[in-house]
């Protein structure tokens, strides 16, 4: 690692202080990417009365989809979808359109 | 990388790509003494006078694709409907292996028709997994699955041949591959009760109903037993899309073919991190569409990828 140069350090400041407003939103809060369709992470623990929000960043539209538990609209690049999760388990979770796509979300 | 090896397909593809020619848009197929034989792409094929019923197969329209990797989609299958149109002599009907829209919306589906009835041909569709998307999942079979049964599968008989359109783009299962689904499966086999075994037999789908690379989903679970019905026919052609890039191979007396994207190239198996839209140089866009033409060795069981451009 180098030395914290003052740019870095003007960031890190700036961290801090967006710290509070982040943490209160954030606490509950999990998110899972898409890339190159992969879930990531693939497997996340979570605690119940999180919310895990899902984005797609690739060019083909995907969907996140819990047999009996949720199922998304179909993401295009950049959608969103967020799912709540009340109750403790194993949430194993794929993407309708390409079912080779797996998550899991364990809720404790 | 997985531990799959893919380390003689470079060269397998550089040796297939030496005796290639092409140019084009769609498959031409010609059915002759009962079998039919690809004549290669529209442009090349065009030369050869074809003997006997001819038919053409384009695939993955991709109608509302807008990304980078090609954002006008379908201004690249107009282009291939121009030069379907240009032919001196019009194929008896076309095939299209799905996906013709990105997002199955109404305003992509209408686009999707109004250039490909330019062709005035008479075209049997399949869906791919992209026109099974809307809510309801109504569209595609509101459009196109007129006469049609469960998902939108179907026969029909042209030139001595029996053509059969099949869905694997339904129930896809968790970790799983495409999906034909034992009530699909059942009235195959149905459908073949009867039939001469001299038939020629022209199966049709939009993920391969071959095996060609599980782990991006290239292959139909169940995939085995609809080729099961047909192993005791003498001719059997099995054309599908959805990985956007020619691939042949033949076993016994079957023959796979898979055809090119008119919307944007996929790269081949294992060779990107993912099977998404291969971004290549705007001028080279184009030599990456269409479908190519088809030069395999009878009896040669490997995968041949071809890789050819259309433009040079
Ligand atoms: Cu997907």
């Amino acid at each position: 690692m180098t030395k914290i140069n003052r740019r870095d350090f003007g960031l890190v400041v700036a961290a801090a202080v967006l710290l509070p407003v982040a943490t209160a939103r954030a606490d509950n809060d999990m998110e899972v990417h898409i890339d190159n369709f992969v879930f990531a992470p693939a497997e996340l623990k979570v605690k119940v009365g999180t919310t895990v929000t899902w984005t797609n960043r690739d060019d083909i539209p995907h969907t996140i989809v819990s047999a009996g538990k949720f199922r998304s609209k179909t993401l295009d690049t950049d959608d969103k979808f967020s799912f709540t999760f009340t109750s403790a388990g194993d949430y194993k979770y794929f993407c309708s359109l390409h079912p080779h796509m797996t998550g899991m979300i364990k809720v404790e | 990388m997985s531990g799959h090896d893919h380390g003689d397909d470079g060269l397998s593809r550089r040796k297939v790509l030496e005796c290639m020619t092409w140019a084009g848009t769609g498959v031409l197929w010609t059915v002759t003494g009962g079998v039919p034989r690809s004549l290669g792409i529209i442009d090349s094929a065009q030369a050869a006078t074809a003997p006997g019923m001819t038919f053409l197969q384009i695939s993955d329209s991709h109608v509302g694709f807008d990304k980078p990797a090609n954002p006008n989609a379908l201004g690249t299958l107009e282009e291939a409907v121009n030069k379907i149109n240009a032919m001196p002599e019009k194929p008896s009907f076309m095939i299209h292996t799905g996906d013709i829209t990105h997002l199955s919306k109404a305003a992509e589906f209408d686009n999707a028709e109004r250039i490909i009835s330019q062709t005035k041909l008479d075209v049997h569709y399949v869906p791919g997994e992209h026109d099974f998307i809307d809510e309801e999942v109504k569209l595609y079979r509101e459009r196109y699955g007129r006469g049609t049964k469960g998902h939108g599968w179907y026969s029909f008989d042209a030139g001595g041949v029996h053509f059969i359109g099949l869905v694997n783009v339904v129930d896809l299962k968790g970790g799983g591959l495409g999906n034909l689904g034992a009530e699909q499966l059942a009235w195959l086999e149905d459908d073949l009760r009867g039939k001469s075994k001299s038939t020629p037999v022209v199966l049709f789908a939009h993920i391969p109903l071959w095996t060609v690379y599980p782990q991006w989903g290239w292959g139909t679970e169940d995939g085995a037993r609809a080729l099961d019905y047909v192993k005791g026919f003498g001719s059997v052609t099995v054309l599908n899309g959805h990985i956007h890039q020619v691939m042949q191979k033949v076993e016994g007396n079957v023959t796979f073919h898979t055809a090119r994207s008119t919307a944007f190239p996929q790269p081949a198996p294992g060779a990107a991190p993912s099977p998404g839209p291969m971004k290549v140089e705007d001028a080279k866009l184009r030599a990456m569409l269409g479908v190519a033409s088809i030069n395999f060795k009878q009896g040669d069981q490997r995968l041949a990828i071809i890789d050819t451009p259309l433009q040079g």
